[in-house]
């Protein structure tokens, strides 16, 4: 690890590893993922495949939230028309999955990109709103068009498929999970490396600037709408062929909040913190369930009491990660590696 | 056209009840320019609160309400120390966020209190309807109506007459200009935040008692005022009585006429629908004050 900033030229400056050793760490850290099929049970593959899913929504959503600036609540609409089209087409044609998950994330980009509309005149506040009731619109229409969703009984999905390989449990969903989530993450990082992201998060700063200097503000809100879709739409395209049964339960608002919670405590506009939130997230859950299993004999009224908890420990979260560390454990964890880059000399 | 009165008075009546939530969510936006996503749990909490006292003990309906009214002054106030000033200057974003939060946090209290299950609301009001002209209306609704008149009539004069409503008004209109002349800010958020709890919880109440349960459900209601808010104009307190009755009536005429086309459902949808016209058409309501800002 290096001791210092050393950076002297523009390309090394826009480097994304400045070591050898974090590029070999990164490598190692995805083998090791790897082999976690190996000798996990089936109950920690669910929870990671689940991670690793709410990874490229996360990412999705800082795209469009945390990098241009534009606030959505309707991520748990979109994960809904991504996992729908995934059923309407596998059901329908008999295209490999690497055919059907992008398909899904090119549909949900396009409804993405009709209720990005309305951000040519809205900002702010009035964005979350309109998002807000994209989601309700998106329920309603999930709700009746029972010839593709199955109404409120749901539809169910067969498994995905690649060259005659079936995907159909955990573990080998894992190995079709892991690698698009780690190809979307590193597309999301070079994105920001190129004008468009630049664009995006010169929007974001201050977007009359941003039109003064020439940036198409509304061709890139629609872009990073688009683009913010894609992601979500392929991460709800992953949880159908992971739930197998997909019914309008599954997109609550709450799973919109959920998100953005993952990016708030992450860190906004940063694709490592989507990363750190979407774990910290979907893991929360778990050991509070083990934890309320772990009591249940103490107290029998513990398990019952879950759900309360759950949320509460959630919301709870939230407002102290806002008060205290606003900009996420994406920051945090840079303080640490700072702080450890001339440890024991720190002045 | 029975049918269609029957619905228009129900949509005056739900109407009513929204307007009366709105008023704190305007008032919460006007002063501080936050929106408050935790309105809905404040309705809820009330309600709850209300029947724990009338079930608890034995005092009358109208000192239990009084009674919500001040536990609910008193947790708006907690709150707005505790979370919401700490927030004062953050991004819009984070605001949303934390009153998201909040709203998660009262939630989860409200569920590990009472539990999920729906607890019937005693019955306050007496069950024979009266006539109005053709048409029977039951008096709950009457009196549900002559409260939300009789509390906007209250903060309508509150506003125009009273010191502290005047230092609101004040505040609103500019935090510099306000802090010049002697107002504390801090004590006025402070007040917008109680005054959009108690009216949260006198709605709650109200709601409660017309349809004689309370249950989680109701914090839906929270969500459906922003579209009252935004038809009238995020900062108009008149746009919000306005926008309240006429969303009021439109979900339950859309409701009413719609629902048999799609099989249910539109009745909660409806103002949704509206949220987003009016967003493209008219982003800052029928009598929001409008500024103008082009990219």
């Amino acid at each position: 690890m290096r001791c210092g900033d050393f950076r002297t030229s523009y390309v090394e400056d826009m480097t994304i590893f400045d070591t050898n050793f974090a590029r070999a760490s990164l490598a190692f850290f995805l083998a090791v993922l790897l082999t976690v099929p190996l000798f996990a049970t089936p109950y920690w593959m669910d929870v990671l495949n689940r991670i690793a899913i709410a990874v490229i929504g996360a990412v999705g959503l800082n795209i469009l939230t945390g990098f241009t600036g534009q606030i959505s609540l309707g991520n748990a609409a979109f994960l809904a028309v991504g996992a729908y089209s995934t059923a309407a087409i596998a059901s329908r044609w008999n295209l490999p999955c690497l055919a059907v998950i992008p398909l899904s994330g090119l549909i949900t980009a396009g409804v993405g990109m009709v209720f990005g509309v309305p951000s040519l005149r809205l900002k702010g506040l009035y964005l979350a709103m309109a998002t807000l009731a994209a989601h309700f619109i998106v329920e309603f229409t999930v709700v009746h068009w029972e010839a593709i969703t199955g109404g409120v009984n749901g539809v169910s999905v067969a498994p995905a498929r690649l060259f005659g390989l079936a995907f159909d449990s955990d573990k080998s969903l894992f190995y079709l999970i892991l690698p698009l989530a780690a190809f979307l993450v590193l597309f999301a990082k070079n994105l920001f490396r190129t004008k468009v992201g630049k664009a995006f998060v010169a929007i974001r700063d201050q977007d009359i600037s941003a039109e003064v200097m020439g940036v198409n503000v509304f061709k890139h809100k629609l872009m990073s709408f688009g683009v913010s879709s894609f992601y979500v739409g392929v991460a709800g395209s992953l949880l159908a062929y992971q739930a197998r049964i997909i019914s309008p339960e599954n997109f609550p608002l709450q799973v919109a909040i959920d998100y953005l919670g993952m990016i708030i405590i992450g860190g906004l506009g940063s694709i490592l913190g989507s990363i750190l939130g979407a774990v910290f997230i979907t893991l929360l859950p778990e050991l509070l369930r083990l934890v309320s299993g772990s009591l249940s004999g103490a107290f029998p009224g513990a398990v019952q009491l879950f759900a309360s908890l759950k949320m509460g420990v959630f919301g709870l979260t939230i407002v102290l990660f806002l008060m205290f560390e606003p900009d996420g454990m994406a920051a945090r964890w840079h303080t640490i590696k700072n702080y450890w880059k001339l440890y024991p000399f720190s002045y | 056209m029975e049918f269609f009165f029957q619905l228009v008075i129900n949509g005056l009546v739900v109407g009513s009840i929204y307007a009366l939530v709105a008023l704190g969510f305007v008032i919460i936006y006007k002063s501080s320019s936050v929106l408050n996503f935790a309105q809905g749990e404040f309705l809820v909490l009330g309600a709850y609160v209300c029947l724990a006292i009338l079930v608890g003990s034995s005092v009358p309906f109208l000192a239990a309400f009084l009674l919500t009214l001040l536990f609910s002054a008193a947790l708006g106030l907690t709150l707005e120390r505790l979370i919401l000033r700490p927030m004062i200057g953050e991004p819009v974003i984070s605001v949303i966020m934390v009153t998201l939060g909040l709203s998660s946090i009262l939630k989860a209290i409200v569920q590990g209190i009472w539990g999920t299950d729906t607890r019937p609301f005693p019955a306050v009001f007496p069950s024979t309807p009266v006539m109005l002209g053709p048409l029977p209306v039951s008096r709950g609704y009457l009196w549900s109506v002559a409260c939300v008149a009789g509390l906007l009539v209250v903060f309508s004069v509150f506003f125009k007459y009273s010191r502290p409503g005047i230092a609101m008004r004040a505040t609103a209109f500019s935090q510099q200009v306000a802090l010049s002349m002697g107002i504390s800010v801090k004590r006025i958020f402070a007040l917008s935040w109680s005054i959009a709890a108690v009216v949260a919880a006198a709605g709650g109440i109200l709601l409660g008692s017309i349809r004689g349960g309370v249950d989680g459900s109701l914090a839906f209601l929270g969500l459906k005022v922003i579209p009252v808010a935004i038809l009238g104009g995020l900062d108009s307190i008149g746009g919000a009585i306005v926008g309240g009755l006429v969303i009021g009536v439109l979900e339950n005429l859309s409701g009413g006429y719609l629902d048999p086309i799609f099989g249910g459902g539109v009745k909660e949808v409806a103002p949704f629908v509206a949220l987003v016209l009016i967003l493209m058409v008219k982003p800052y309501g029928l009598f929001g004050k409008v500024q103008i800002e082009r990219v």
